[in-house]
């Protein structure tokens, strides 16, 4: 391949297939790597996607037929102990109507496979199965292509999108970003679990294209600073859990024995009753937040997305703000080819774009939300059991006063926390949110 | 709780190819200067098993995460895509 591009993209993911549209929208000349067989064949997620930023690059996406599995109608919130639970739900007629897509559920398997054919249709050349192996470097140092895995692989362009996702050997072997540290990410496990459509519909309360989210935290990560989800597709439930890649090796936990036991727990185990199995992924969250985001663009590159370590994780959203930046990348792209410079100011207006939006605002605004969980383990480890008490010993009627109860979970309170732990705790839990 | 994650890795579609994209770079490290051995707990698919004397790599499995790369304490593993087109292929996702 010697012919020459505008942009070669690296990764036909939400990031990578959202600049491919806006750039072949605009008669630029563009490429996208893919190193699975088709686009989605390596990437795996939540399971949620949102229809603001999708409606951006693809605004009739509803008559393109996108691949959705349901409607999210409601989110679920668990606090989890062993033994039992605090569930929080909240729904909305919005949702259902008004707002609809604004989430939604999906397999990526499906989704990268359609997104990135709406961007083969605006122009965008895609090539699959073929892994970028290196960058390309001028005599300035600048990135003027990529090295693929292909026989005579060498494909020049004028600037490279990395949105080669959070796992990138790549990033470690061009120094374009630093290997994430085992504290900055989460390894999270997945499993697809099959049941029938109204089985679902029946467990969550919901009708056949409506969907819940359930996001929990709790000891179900067994101390460990992390998450778990269950969200519902159409015929099939997403059920994860993750945690701090530290904190697996610290603790020495098997990730999938901590997902078997998450199975089992008396609130999951009911809802995946005679589900079966279809697949089990692994995959990392961006854990580091706005601090762990490395520099942004280069001289004849940018990164994006899972890439760039775009990552709400208090708000689950990582989608989205893949997107939002693929396309702002493909903004601050257009930009720098009308102008001619190509270099790390001359694409200067990504960065621009990204802290003026949603994107680094929210991150910034969470700036201290990863500190906070991995600071108060007390979250995962004594504090769930704290909470179980207390309602259960509220809610159990045996003839002892209500005061005396108050005063058995104080003390147990009390026993387990400090006050001055606990106000700590409630100050640093507010700010890593305010 | 002993959960045979072979179970789970059956689930899952893969082109194997015959070439390891996964490399344990000193053995001998492993053994003399590791006593926590990471790999054998945090990766996902338990790619990694302790032998007698060394600890074999059944990249076959492989789900492409990452986690032992950045996870082992001594870099000692050498960590590349599969070939494109190769590995893991998710039906799902």
């Amino acid at each position: 391949m010697d012919e020459r591009f505008d942009v070669a993209i690296v990764g036909a993911g939400p990031a990578g297939i959202s600049a491919a549209c806006m750039l072949a929208d605009n008669g630029v000349k563009t490429i996208v790597f893919e190193r699975g067989e088709y686009p989605g064949a390596k990437n795996i997620f939540g399971g949620v996607l949102y229809g603001h930023d999708l409606a951006q690059t693809v605004p009739d996406y509803v008559d393109k037929g996108f691949p959705i599995e349901r409607n999210i109608v409601e989110s679920r919130l668990w606090y989890l102990s062993q033994s039992g639970g605090y569930s929080v739900a909240y729904r909305d007629q919005a949702f259902f109507q008004a707002r609809k897509f604004n989430a939604f559920t999906t397999g990526r398997a499906r989704f990268d496979r359609w997104y990135a054919e709406q961007a083969k249709a605006k122009g965008a050349v895609l090539v699959c199965s073929t892994v970028v192996t290196d960058l390309l470097r001028g005599e300035g140092g600048q990135v003027i292509g990529v090295r693929t895995d292909r026989p005579e692989g060498d494909v020049f362009a004028k600037v490279v999108l990395l949105a080669d996702g959070i796992n990138s050997p790549l990033a470690r072997k061009t120094g374009f970003r630093p290997e994430p540290k085992p504290e900055d990410v989460a390894l999270a496990v997945k499993e697809v679990i099959a049941l029938p459509e109204e089985v679902i519909d029946e467990r969550f309360g919901v009708e056949s294209d409506a969907g819940v989210t359930i996001e929990i935290l709790g000891d179900v990560t067994w101390g460990m600073n992390g998450v778990a989800f269950i969200y519902t597709n159409k015929r099939s439930l997403s059920l994860g859990i993750g945690a701090n890649l530290l904190d697996f090796s610290q603790q020495k936990v098997k990730p999938y024995e901590m997902l078997e036991a998450f199975k089992q727990h008396p609130m999951v185990a009911p809802l995946i009753k005679g589900g079966k199995p279809q697949e089990y992924t692994a995959h990392w969250l961006a854990e580091g937040g706005y601090d762990a985001i490395p520099r942004l663009a280069g001289d004849g590159f940018l990164l994006a997305g899972d890439s760039a370590m775009l990552f709400n994780a208090l708000h689950r959203e990582g989608t989205n703000l893949a997107m939002a930046s693929g396309r702002m990348a493909a903004e601050a792209i257009m930009e720098a080819l009308g102008s001619g410079d190509l270099s790390r100011n001359g694409l200067a207006g990504y960065v621009r774009r990204l802290q003026s939006s949603y994107v680094l605002k929210d991150m910034a605004k969470y700036r201290r939300f990863p500190h906070f969980l991995q600071d108060h383990k007390e979250l995962f480890t004594t504090l769930p059991g704290l909470a179980s008490l207390a309602a259960r010993e509220m809610l159990t009627v045996n003839g002892i006063p209500k005061k005396a109860k108050q005063r058995t979970i104080w003390e147990a309170f009390r026993r387990k926390m400090s006050i001055r732990q606990s106000l700590r705790f409630v100050w640093d839990a507010w700010r890593s949110v305010r | 709780m002993s959960v045979k994650v072979e179970d789970k890795l059956f689930l899952n579609r893969y082109r194997v190819d015959e070439e390891s994209h996964l490399r344990i770079i000193d053995y001998t490290l492993c053994l003399k200067e590791c006593p926590d051995q990471p790999c054998l707990y945090i990766c996902p698919a338990n790619v990694y098993k302790l032998d007698r004397d060394r600890i074999s790599v059944s990249y076959e499995g492989c789900l492409e995460c990452g986690s032992c790369r950045i996870g082992c304490p001594h870099f000692n593993i050498e960590w590349r895509f599969p070939q494109g087109g190769y590995g893991i292929r998710h039906k799902f996702g």
